[in-house]
């Protein structure tokens, strides 16, 4: 059914229509009205049966989520940002275990400096942690996304975080496809545990692994995520037929064919990037996209197929790996090893940051001159840099540096333009 | 495609009138998408939300640097920030004032006003400088873009207790009747 609702709203609905039956979370921006929502149905009974738990933190949160998932109970979280931080330990204890726990993490940038706004930080921080990560393009992507999540979860007794860009998606008011109860349950059989903690065979789960077996027990989690690899695509078709609309797979291009450079990236900047390639392609330009749906387990040779033909490649990504460049862009790179393609990182949309078509277009044709350098900033004040740089050389004690860029910059406040 | 930024204060209810005139206009067949920004905002400080119309799938989220309509549904709020900024040539402008078309300033680029009183309004309707409503049917009035029945429509389906939703469904009757729609002539046609 069609309607118009804001993205937090519909990813909330999307997962009551998964029958949840545990949800535990703690409130953090910008995830808060994902869970708001769920409460609420939980509590006026149109989610039943479920239970909601409120816990004190997200390290809780994912806690109770492991308990309830080695329970047999099909569990949901969501977070951001720091208190996706805050929950690593239980997060890796999650992977680690196989419990098919999902969380939407509503991405947000990690401080210091404390920023509530969107970049890709946060989940990318956790991209070794054993769950699968999937990245939302649109918000019917990401409620669709959600219910594939379960299904694939399940499946390998593995956790899968669904990643949506904060604020930008979850806050948008737009139109989205509601599934039907009937074609969820169609897609998704109840959950069937492969272990579960049950008085009347009573097993213990987390047992202490010396290094006669570790090695091996981490070699069966880096296995089964590779078999996702081969799961996903199928997935992707069963839902096409039963809702109608291609959602999910590993990675997707577009205009890609003839493309001589081609734009990789994740999340909703995709949106505008089309936008852009679109009005390049109307000009002559022989350029495409590639959008990765998937980023773990990383679909390697689909993405290498994807690239192999271009001239050149441009990572367009909300993240920073500080002291080496891109993290998106270094997947990339693994992809197209020994492939003559030159690949150029470009850290774009920090902590909010607007990604504007304007700027994009400029990047896009220097790039297609091959004038950009191979790890870039996207509207980087420079100024301001070097004079904080410039400070730093002359004087010792220059105090906190984010508050001095603030002065300088004639910010009282910060806010977005 | 067409843009339109909203700007108001914290607490005026700017995001929810993005919210019900998105929904309105997808109610007419439109594709429309409401996308607020957020900041530190907190009560009487400047907010902007923003919506883009189309006749078919909107894919870009970002926020409007060049809108084609600004609507203001507070009468000061173009003294803290520069509400016409990025404003395309023949652009329009839907503003709550108290004072006539020839006591505004306004650049080259406003091709079309439209004025309604919606604080004096407010204050008649609910006792309280509320404007959000009242400035969707100035809105309706001055673009033609949606009907004043899908806005009624529209503020039913948000959630206001039954005193409010009646003096909403006023408001915006009011505020697209009491409005008036000034063409300029200096500006070139967008």
């Amino acid at each position: 059914m069609l309607k118009q609702t804001e993205g937090s709203r519909a990813v909330a609905e999307a997962v009551a229509l998964c029958r949840p039956e545990v949800i535990c979370a703690y409130p953090i921006s910008p995830q808060t009205h994902i869970v708001e929502a769920l409460g609420e149905m939980v509590k006026d009974g149109s989610l039943a049966p479920c239970e909601f738990i409120n816990v004190e933190s997200e390290f809780a949160a994912m806690s109770v989520a492991i308990g309830s998932s080695c329970a047999g109970a099909r569990t949901y979280t969501a977070t951001a940002s720091q208190g996706l931080l805050y929950m690593v330990e239980a997060v890796y204890n999650a992977s680690g275990l196989g419990l098919p726990i999902v969380m939407t993490v509503a991405n947000r940038a990690i401080g210091a400096p404390i920023n509530i706004w969107n970049d890709h930080s946060d989940a990318l921080s956790q991209r070794d942690s054993g769950w699968l990560q999937l990245f939302a393009e649109t918000n019917q992507e990401a409620l669709d996304l959600h219910i594939q999540a379960f299904r694939l979860g399940e499946e390998l007794s593995l956790p899968v975080m669904v990643c949506m860009d904060g604020f930008i998606l979850t806050h948008a008011y737009e139109r989205v496809d509601m599934p039907t109860q009937a074609q969820v349950d169609a897609y998704l059989p109840p959950f069937e545990p492969r272990q579960v903690l049950d008085p009347a065979e009573p097993v213990s789960i987390g047992a202490m692994v010396g290094p006669e077996a570790f090695m091996e027990v981490r070699y069966l989690a880096h296995a089964k995520q590779m078999e996702a690899l081969k799961l996903i695509p199928g997935y992707a078709n069963e839902f096409r037929e039963i809702f109608g609309r291609d959602s999910g797979g590993l990675c997707h291009t577009y205009r890609a064919d003839d493309a001589e450079t081609i734009v990789v990236a994740m999340g909703s900047v995709l949106g505008t990037i089309k936008d852009t390639v679109d009005q390049m392609r109307d000009a002559g330009h022989k350029i495409g996209v590639l959008g990765i749906t998937l980023f773990r387990p990383f679909p390697i040779q689909q993405v290498r197929d994807a690239l192999h033909n271009a001239k050149r490649v441009v990572v367009l990504e909300k993240s920073l790996a500080v002291g080496l460049g891109g993290i998106l862009a270094t997947n990339v790179r693994m992809a197209l090893s020994a492939l003559p393609i030159d690949v150029y990182t470009v850290v774009a949309g920090l902590g909010g940051r607007p990604i504007t078509r304007r700027s994009l277009h400029a990047l896009f044709r220097k790039a297609e001159q091959d004038e950009i350098d191979a790890v870039s900033f996207l509207d980087l004040n420079r100024d301001a840099v070097d004079k904080q740089l410039a400070r730093e050389r002359a004087h010792r004690r220059t105090g906190p540096a984010a508050e001095a860029m603030l002065r300088d910059l004639g910010v009282v406040a910060a806010k977005l333009a | 495609m067409i843009e339109i930024r909203m700007h108001g204060r914290g607490g005026q209810g700017t995001v929810l009138a993005a919210a019900m005139l998105a929904k309105a206009l997808v109610a007419e067949g439109r594709h429309a998408v409401a996308v607020p920004s957020f900041g530190f905002e907190r009560r009487g400080a400047p907010v902007a939300a923003f919506l883009r119309v189309d006749d078919k799938p909107i894919r870009r989220m970002t926020n409007i640097y060049e809108p084609h309509c600004v609507l203001c549904i507070d009468p000061t709020v173009g003294r803290a920030v520069n509400v016409f900024e990025g404003l395309q040539p023949g652009g329009t402008l839907v503003q709550t004032t108290a004072r006539g078309l020839d006591d505004l300033q306004m650049p080259d680029t406003v091709g079309r006003v439209g004025l309604c009183d919606a604080v004096a309004l407010a204050m008649g309707i609910f006792r309280r400088p509320i404007t959000n409503t009242l400035m969707l049917g100035a809105f309706a009035r001055t673009t033609g873009l949606v009907s004043l029945e899908a806005l009624e429509e529209a503020v039913r389906g948000a959630e206001f207790r039954d005193a409010g939703l009646a003096q909403n469904l006023e408001a915006v009757r009011r505020g697209f009747e009491a409005t008036t729609v000034h063409e300029l002539t200096h500006a070139e046609a967008a």
